[in-house]
Parts: structure tokens; sequence; C-alpha cells
């Protein structure tokens, strides 16, 4: 069983070296494998109907035994990005940073410039932090002013036979599997969550929202 | 916050008055975490498999860090070309997918890479009834961008490409904050 599963693994990392993964799991060369490169982004109601959670997802990939050796890297700014006006352009972003084992959250609030640059928005009031819950511990929650915050390793949420679509698209399979078999049971991804009353971003109609992950210059 | 900086301010000033010739007499500064200086775009998401699918690989980091309200202009031919690539029937006219949308009109939904999020009910990618408006965790994102590819007006085309019966995650989610699972 161990060989089988080593050899699962080294066919995925070919496959992964070789093409470029889903949902966004090394979606791009500059960014594919490194502490910036977001595997996932999700942004749903939370419990209770008065909020939205948004959870990143960033360095996929991660085997139980390398989880634990990951970390949230301090030159990187994981920006959640909300339009409620219909532009695509952001009007609030919530920022989230690690320093020394805590993640600081910042916002929502309106950014100082829109766009591919970002300042950290930390004279604002609206802003709270968590520790960074390790490998093996019990999830650490933060709160603050009716927010919620999460930073730390969790089993990857993403499935799908992605071995499956890439002999397809490879052209050495003409259908998917059935049952298929989920290239990511087993992973882990290191997630950054935070949870908001709707009051904050808009109170009601539909918001867009994207994720940016954004290096230090 | 203001207030400390208003302090800040007026201590300073009185140290460069009084004290002009003394720096250690200076205020340090902040002995907090610092969050100076500019954080450039590496990356960027919104709905799930979006730059995977439908850009083609010279321009996937071109892509990350175009800004959402110029994605339109810049990528929807290329996510035209690319769909009906992958899958020819929408290179016929007047073929559309289950949401009534032609290849053009699909391509110009994905191309602004954006999660559209209801704040006024179910928050869901698609669950039957509810289409785009949002992302939860347990939703099969990945058939539903299938069916919209391959199974062509009403699901049932390319019966073999259109799911990948893969349809729940390994672990089951949590009902309270955090929601995702713990770690394997």
């Amino acid at each position: 069983m161990k060989n089988y599963k080593k050899l699962l693994g080294i066919g995925s990392l070919l496959i992964a070296g070789l093409i470029l993964i889903a949902a966004d799991h090394i979606d791009a060369p500059a960014v594919q494998g490194g502490t910036s490169d977001i595997t996932d982004f999700y942004a749903f109601q939370g419990e209770g109907n008065n909020s939205i959670v948004f959870a990143a997802n960033v360095q996929g990939l991660l085997s139980p035994s390398s989880t634990s050796s990951a970390e949230f890297d301090e030159n990187v700014l994981i920006e959640f990005n909300i339009d409620n006006t219909g532009d695509n352009v952001e009007d609030l972003v919530i920022q989230a940073i690690p320093r020394d084992g805590v993640m600081y959250f910042f916002g929502p609030v309106a950014p100082n410039s829109t766009g591919l640059n970002s300042t950290i928005l930390a004279d604002n009031t609206m802003q709270g932090s968590v520790d960074i819950t390790s490998y093996g511990g019990n999830a650490i929650v933060g709160t603050n002013a009716g927010l919620s915050y999460f930073a730390g390793p969790r089993d990857d949420p993403f499935f799908f036979d992605f071995a499956q679509y890439s002999a397809i698209i490879g052209g050495t399979a003409t259908s998917f599997n059935n049952p298929g078999s989920d290239t990511f049971a087993g992973t882990n991804v290191m997630s950054i969550i935070v949870e908001v009353p709707k009051s904050m971003i808009g109170n009601s109609g539909t918001i867009n929202t994207w994720v940016e992950s954004k290096r230090k210059q | 916050m203001k207030t400390i900086k208003n302090i800040l301010a007026v201590v300073l000033i009185t140290g460069m008055l009084f004290n002009c010739s003394n720096d250690d007499d200076m205020p340090t500064g902040p002995t907090g975490p610092n969050f100076t200086g500019t954080f450039a775009q590496q990356d960027q998401m919104g709905r799930p498999a979006v730059n995977t699918v439908f850009v083609s690989s010279s321009s996937k980091d071109d892509f990350n860090i175009t800004v959402p309200s110029n994605q339109n202009a810049a990528f929807q031919a290329m996510f035209q070309a690319n769909l009906e690539a992958l899958s020819p029937a929408y290179a016929n006219p007047g073929d559309m997918n289950a949401l009534g949308l032609d290849s053009a009109a699909f391509t110009g939904l994905l191309a602004t890479d954006v999660l559209n999020v209801s704040l006024d009910g179910t928050t869901t990618f698609f669950d039957g009834t509810n289409v785009l408006t949002g992302r939860a965790l347990a939703d099969d994102v990945i058939t539903v961008e299938l069916l919209l590819i391959f199974g062509g007006e009403d699901f049932t085309e390319n019966p073999g490409l259109s799911n990948d019966n893969v349809d729940a995650n390994d672990k089951p989610f949590l009902s309270s904050f955090p929601y995702l699972a713990a770690p394997w």
C-alpha cells in the first residue's frame, strides 16, 4: 500500500509539473508552487446567514509530512477585493499578512488606491489578528467587532479527478472514470479565512469579489 | 490611532524645538510589527479553474496581473478560441450551453474573473436553482464547469466529459467557523 501511495504521489507530481492544475493551483509560471500561489477562493454565507465567509488557500498539494513546516510568507499580502458598485473595481479590501506567528487583518475598508499595487492599511481602525494555528493544533479563532479570523493549515477543500482530466486533454483517454479519483485527496493547503457581517460590505444585492496575492517590493 | 499620531507629532516637534542636538531623546516610533512598503500583485482568482482552463499557457502570468475591469477587453477573444477548441460544438452558430449562453456570451461572462456573491440568500456556484450566487465549500464546481463546457443545451451531451464523478470532498466540512476541515 505504501509503495502504491508513493507511485501515486510521484504520478501526481509529474502531472503537476507537466500540466497546469485546477482550480487555481499552480496556475501560472511566475507563482507556481511558491508562497504567493493562490490555490482556491471561496465566498459563501456564514452560519446564521448574516455574514459572508471569505476563504483563500495558498501553497497547494502539501503532503501531511510537509504541512508541519509550511509557513505563510511575511512578504506576501493576501487581499480580498470587494466590488459593491458593479464595475469590477474594488470598493473595499480585507488585507491579511503574517508577522511572527500572528496573522493580522485590516478592513473591510476602502483601499488607498485600486489596482495592482497596495499599501497595508495599518492606520485603519477596523483591524484584528489571530495566532496562526500550528499543524496538529486545534483551530485558533480570533474575533473582533463581529468579524472572525483564522489562519493555518487545513485540508484542501477542492476535489477533482485532475489526473483523468489531464489524460483526456493529453489525448490518452476519451472520458472520465466512474467512480473518479480525487487527485487532491489527502493533501493540505494554508488557509486564510475571515467571516464578515454583511452590513460591513453592502447589506444586500450582489457583490463581485476576488482574491489577490501581492509581494513586498 | 489618529490621536496617537497627533501626540507623536507634538512630541516630535517638541523634541526638535527643545532638544535638537540630542537624538537619544527622540521617540523611536512604534515598536509593533512593520507594515510599511508597497506590495505588487502576483496572483489573483475569482471563479475556479478559469485561468487554468481558458487562458493560453503564454498568457497565464499576464492574466494574473490584469485588473478584472480590463480582463474582458484583453482576454475574451482568447477565451472564446480556447473554448471552441476544447468543445468544438460551440463553434457551430447558435450552439449554447444550459444557461442559454453561446460561445461569445459564455466567455464574455468568464473573462472577467470575479466571483459574484449574493448578500440576500443562498450562496452557491450552482445548485440546480441558483446560478453564480457564490461558491460554497461543497459545491461541485468542476462538474458544473464541465457541464457548461461539454454538456450542451440540456446537460445531456458528452456524458463522458461532463462529470468527473468526484462529487464531494475527502473530509466533511464544519458547520461553523472556520468551516474548512482540519488538515490530514
